[in-house]
């Protein structure tokens, strides 16, 4: 266990140093400019000179490189080349609460999804399996953008329960956190009711319940735990599907999260912090890809860490 | 937790069950509707595609609602909906079912890969999918976008290529527990032939998963497009697809809701569709529904 | 709805030379009150309140508030009156200006302004290492070029005379010096806070201004308290103004209705407009006003076929900008020049391009493209910009031509428009807005030859070497009492420009801010044309 730990680990600082050098070479390919943004649109071609040497982006690509390498040695990612500050203290800032909102949304996911998915295997092919699939769908096919004005405009303006924006208390953290998690809970749903109806299927189900376990002790001890796996997988993936949405989401919701602070970077090419955001989340796939990979083995013993 | 027997499949006369269930025939009749409406659409639509019409808008440049000439209504630069959602079939088609489609194939491919063999293989395989997971694609769409001209063939690839680790993950996972079973291990100790256990075995224990991966990435993929479009490596205007006219009118969906509401409807009855058929698929395909249906 | 674009009106305060001594024609509002406290919403982060490189129209009228500088303006008016300077005076030259700084202003640190400070302000602005936008305005400064080399580390042209007294050379006599000493770049800072703080004065920001700043969290929002030592008397009425951060327009929007915001800072989105000017409570409270911006399509002159005048011509003829209005909902009014209704210079009852596809068909025919011709159209990606250019991209096919459309992000059009490889460019969104209310400040950097070098903004390389020496000849009439005579020379200009057809203006926007029911103040400050988008000193609430 430990060395596979260890070997996990090393693999991993491997993958974050690779990850590097492809965002950072492909954002020096990127044509636009970054000088000219932070000359303004006023300045002469000797101030736009002057500026590119001092930030050092007339190095040759492995000099810059280098120097972004030793800076993270320092725990300095730079500084944002539109607001001058520093790109650490602007991610620090924020990442409290992207995670918080990750968290509510993955608890959002888990109680609406395994319900339903278990709640429509259980009674395949009816009414109520049918519903609650093509409740699903409507789930993964909203725009998030819509689902969440939708709910703000009833819960916040209509109905005057929760707070239409803002962060602070748990009431701030309902709307967006269900906002983000509705599309995750019709993935669970789905595939925990696919799962699932598999494992009712098998032969080791009808042993059980010949032997004269209750129903209830059937799905519990037996059937849930052999089709919960693939949405154990999952939840390593979240993460990464999470980056998409959080941006919609925290702007809806005035969620002062990293989402925004990447997406302005992103539109406006500002290097270090789309540098700096996207090891950030590097740094969130790895791990959660290995926690998931060290948590499968609890869930099937027959599933061995090699 | 007990060892079940995994017996064989049947597959003789599966096309012929197929179709003796309504609801599998229901999916096949949408998809081709579908179909044939992107293909037809420059014979079928009831305007020029891209044609702003001065009855499309009111005085004060609002869109017309649905009804009279304009059945779906009408977008914010008068151009009549329906005719959009005609044409922009092609563009979802392309990108809901090829780009997925191609995603769905890698995927299954390296998941079930490093998962049944394992060893330095399966970690060099994984370690790789950690890497494009980690990748950041948008980052790519831009710089594809500056240095291509944009097409929907770059955005599908795009997509095809950030979209398949989620699959092999998943179908990583599932086959590390599916090789560990008893008999499989048996199959082994006898010689029996990788492919035979992997087709016979594992995958269609697999199918679930991919038909999950296959139907709901319709969705998700039909909307990721629109926001690579909006980055400019896709589809540019005037050229419509489901997800950008969402993508492009969601903020009026208050003041418009016909514009968000029919491409989504859209969306969703494609991959409902393709779900109907999936799951039909999935059960006559079922090694455990002997004697029944 | 309160219309303030009675352009008549605003015109006739340029009837008289625009900067008549600097008198300050401001009378205080008799309802205003002190107290109380406001809050704004914003989408943007704050990127920095650091006056020298703070450039966007966010943090403009936020610097503004927290600093000043010699020269100030009229509130909600393009009128000069002096700032920090109570008086000056101009050599017969031309060249040299002399200042009076006011007695007794305070930084909000305490310690008192003096001409050393201004001294320090300027260099720094100039010094290269600062990294500042704007230092480019300065040129006219003896001793800039060797603050620009690194050869000095002090602007040469500007002393202390005596602590209350600042002296400045200038290199030639330059009719916009004035304005520039009224931008934010010419802000006073103190020194000792600058150097405390380094690059993160941005930050932490300490002027002399009516604000001062109480809390920055980064992400979340920003307060700005009253200074209550502020030299100018009675103002700011408002005791706190709470900027909240990371807020979508159309949540903003939904929040003002629902009376927990003030003012919404990124104004009303195209989404909710006809829905609030429809309903007549609400539309109450909107204010209109005009911007000294306009939106112009820039044709690339170095590309054929757009070297030929006639193609030019053709495409200005070729758009329907009613109908572009219309589908921005009404909020601009047509161009047909390059400067604004409301700008110095500009020419009244110039007729420019009628819309004429017709005539601009047999044109195309005359330069020899009867069967029209391909191209491209770049644009920036939000909206309504894509919108407005295929509303273009269809005027063009009427007559002929095919342009494809590029819709881009903002960075990678500006990209492309630099480096000449887009043949038309929409400007919407990046669309030139005046730095200050002064003619030169539309041509040298987008019209002019200084502009046209690789990675300029003057997207269409337009180098005409005749009227760059007419520019420079209309500036270098410094004397206000000859400002008629230069206003008539730039006027002359850009009927020149219009003459080559090296744009095509489309329209002029339309600002619209949307207020509380609690917020008072006279309705230009709500559309202040240079303390974008509102004049934070001056308005008050009336509860």
């Amino acid at each position: 266990m430990a060395g596979y730990l260890l070997r996990r680990l090393i693999q991993a600082v491997l993958i974050l140093l690779g990850v590097t050098f492809v965002t950072f070479f492909l954002l020096y390919v990127l044509p636009a400019d970054p000088v000219r943004q932070i000359a303004g649109r006023s300045a002469t071609p000797e101030t736009v000179e002057s500026i590119r040497k001092q930030l050092g982006l007339d190095q040759p690509f492995w000099i810059q490189y280098g120097r972004y390498l030793w800076g993270l040695l320092h725990l300095d990612l730079g500084r944002s080349y539109l607001q001058r500050s520093e790109v650490a203290e602007l991610i620090w800032a924020r990442l409290p609460p992207s995670l918080l909102l990750m968290a509510g949304a993955i608890v959002c996911e888990l109680v609406l999804g395994l319900t339903m998915g278990i709640v429509a295997a259980l009674r395949p092919g009816t009414a109520t399996d049918n519903g609650l699939m093509i409740a699903s769908f409507v789930g993964v096919s909203a725009p998030q953008f819509v689902v969440g004005l939708l709910l703000l405009y009833l819960f916040g303006v209509k109905l005057h329960w929760l707070p239409i924006s803002g962060y602070g208390t748990f009431s701030h953290l309902i709307l967006p956190s269900l906002t983000l998690g509705i599309l995750g809970a019709g993935w669970y749903s789905r595939m925990m009711r696919s799962s699932m109806v598999e494992v009712l299927r098998q032969d080791f189900i009808r042993t059980a319940r010949a032997k004269g376990l209750t129903r209830r002790r059937v799905i519990l001890r037996h059937a849930l735990p052999n089709a919960i796996l693939p949405v154990v997988a999952m939840i390593g993936i979240d993460i990464g599907i999470f980056m998409g949405g959080i941006v919609v989401v925290e702007s809806v919701f005035g969620w002062p999260g990293i989402g925004q602070l990447a997406w302005q970077a992103i539109q406006r090419v500002d290097i270090p912090i789309i540098m700096g955001v996207t090891l950030v989340s590097a740094v969130a796939i790895v791990l959660g890809n290995l926690l998931a990979d060290l948590v499968a083995p609890f869930i099937d013993p027959r599933i061995r860490l090699r | 937790m007990a060892d079940a027997a995994l017996p064989e499949p049947r597959r003789r006369g599966a096309l012929g069950r197929l179709a003796r269930r309504p609801l599998a025939l229901l999916g096949l009749l949408i998809i081709g509707l579908t179909v044939a409406a992107a293909l037809a659409a420059p014979w079928i639509a009831p305007f020029g595609r891209d044609e702003q019409l001065f009855e499309g808008l009111t005085l004060e440049g609002a869109p017309m609602p649905p009804g009279g000439a304009f059945p779906l209504g009408t977008d914010l630069l008068g151009r009549d909906l329906l005719t959009r959602i005609l044409y922009g079939a092609r563009t979802s088609l392309v990108i809901g079912v090829v780009a997925n489609g191609i995603a769905l194939f890698i995927g299954t491919l390296v998941g079930v890969t490093a998962g049944y063999f394992r060893g330095w293989i399966g970690s060099i395989l994984m370690r790789f999918t950690d890497l494009m997971m980690a990748f950041p694609a948008l980052l790519l769409a831009i710089a594809l976008a500056a240095i291509f001209s944009p097409s929907l063939w770059i955005v599908a690839m795009v997509i095809a290529l950030v979209n398949w680790v989620q699959v092999a993950r998943v179908l990583y996972t599932e086959t590390t527990s599916l090789a560990e079973r008893d008999f499989v291990q048996a199959e082994r100790a006898i010689g029996a032939g990788t492919g035979r256990i992997l087709g016979l075995h594992i995958l269609p224990h697999l199918l679930p998963t991919i038909i999950v991966y296959g139907t709901l990435g319709i969705s998700t993929t039909v909307l990721l497009e629109a926001t690579l479009s909006f980055l400019g490596i896709g589809v540019q205007p005037p050229q419509p697809s489901w997800g950008n006219i969402i993508f492009e009118n969601q903020t009026y969906f208050q003041a418009a809701p016909w514009l968000v509401f029919f491409p989504g409807m859209a969306n969703l009855l494609l991959a409902l569709a393709f779900n109907l058929v999936g799951d039909a698929l999935r059960d006559v395909l079922d090694p455990t529904q002997r004697g029944r249906g | 709805m309160k219309s303030l674009l009675a352009s008549s009106a605003l015109l006739m305060a340029f009837a008289a030379p625009a900067f008549a001594q600097g008198t300050d024609t401001y009378t205080p509002d008799p309802n205003a009150k002190p107290g109380g406290s406001i809050t704004i919403t914003y989408k943007d982060d704050v990127a920095t309140l650091d006056p020298a490189i703070g450039y966007d129209w966010q943090n403009w009228s936020m610097i503004k508030s927290l600093f000043d500088g010699l020269m100030d303006y009229v509130p909600g008016t393009t009128d000069l009156r002096p700032g920090l300077a109570e008086s000056y005076e101009i050599s017969e030259d031309g060249v040299t200006y002399t200042f009076h700084l006011r007695p007794g202003v305070t930084f909000h640190n305490g310690r008192e302004m003096t001409a050393d400070d201004v001294v320090y302000s300027l260099s720094r602005v100039t010094n290269p290492e600062t990294q500042s936008p704007g230092a480019g305005f300065f040129g006219m400064i003896e001793g800039y070029d060797a603050m620009l080399d690194g050869s000095a580390t002090t602007l040469s042209g500007v002393t202390a005379v005596d602590p209350q007294t600042v002296q400045i050379k200038l290199s030639r006599p330059d009719a916009t010096f004035l304005h520039v000493m009224a931008l934010n770049f010419a802000s006073v800072v103190p020194k000792e806070t600058v150097e405390e703080f380094g690059p993160d004065f941005g930050r932490n920001p300490v002027g002399t201004g009516a604000y001062k700043l109480a809390d920055w969290t980064l992400g979340q929002q920003v307060v700005f308290e009253k200074n209550a030592d502020y030299w100018r008397e009675g103002i700011p009425y408002l005791d706190q103004i709470t900027f909240e951060i990371g807020q979508e327009p159309v949540v903003a929007l939904l929040r003002l209705q629902n009376g927990e915001v003030d003012l919404p800072g990124d104004g009303i989105p195209p989404a909710k407009f006809q829905e609030v000017m429809g309903d007549p409570a609400q539309a109450e409270r909107v204010i209109q006003g005009g911007q000294l911006q306009t939106g112009y399509i820039t044709m690339n002159v170095t590309q054929p076929p757009f070297d030929n005048v006639q193609v030019r011509q053709a495409v200005n003829m070729a758009i329907n900008k009613d109908r572009i209005v219309q589908i921005i909902n009404g909020r601009a009014v047509p161009a047909n020049q390059p400067l604004p209704p409301t700008m110095p210079g500009y020419t009244e009852g110039y007729e420019g391009y009628a819309f004429d596809p017709e005539g601009a068909k047999a044109l195309l025919a005359e330069a020899g493209f009867a069967d029209g011709f391909e191209t491209e159209l770049f644009v920036m990606n939000t909206d309504p910009n894509p919108r407005i250019a295929q509303a273009i991209q269809q005027d063009l096919a009427a007559i002929g031509i095919t342009a494809s459309i590029q819709a881009l992000a903002q960075a990678n059009v500006i990209e492309a428009g630099g480096a000449g490889t887009a043949p038309m460019i929409w400007s919407g969104g990046m669309a030139w807005i005046a730095d200050f209310p002064d003619p030169a400040n539309f041509y040298y950097p987008i019209l002019g030859c200084a502009g046209a070098v690789e990675g300029g903004w003057n997207w269409s390389k337009y180098c005409n070497e005749d009227l760059d020496a007419q520019a420079t000849q209309a500036d270098s009439i410094s004397d206000p009492a000859r400002s008629d005579e230069r206003l008539q020379m730039w006027s002359d200009i850009y009927t020149r420009v219009m003459e080559d057809a090296v744009w095509a203006p489309v329209f002029n926007e339309e600002r619209y801010t949307m207020r509380s029911a609690r917020m008072g103040g006279a309705d230009n400050l709500y559309v202040d044309p240079v303390s974008i988008p509102v004049n934070y000193d001056y308005v008050y609430v009336t509860e």
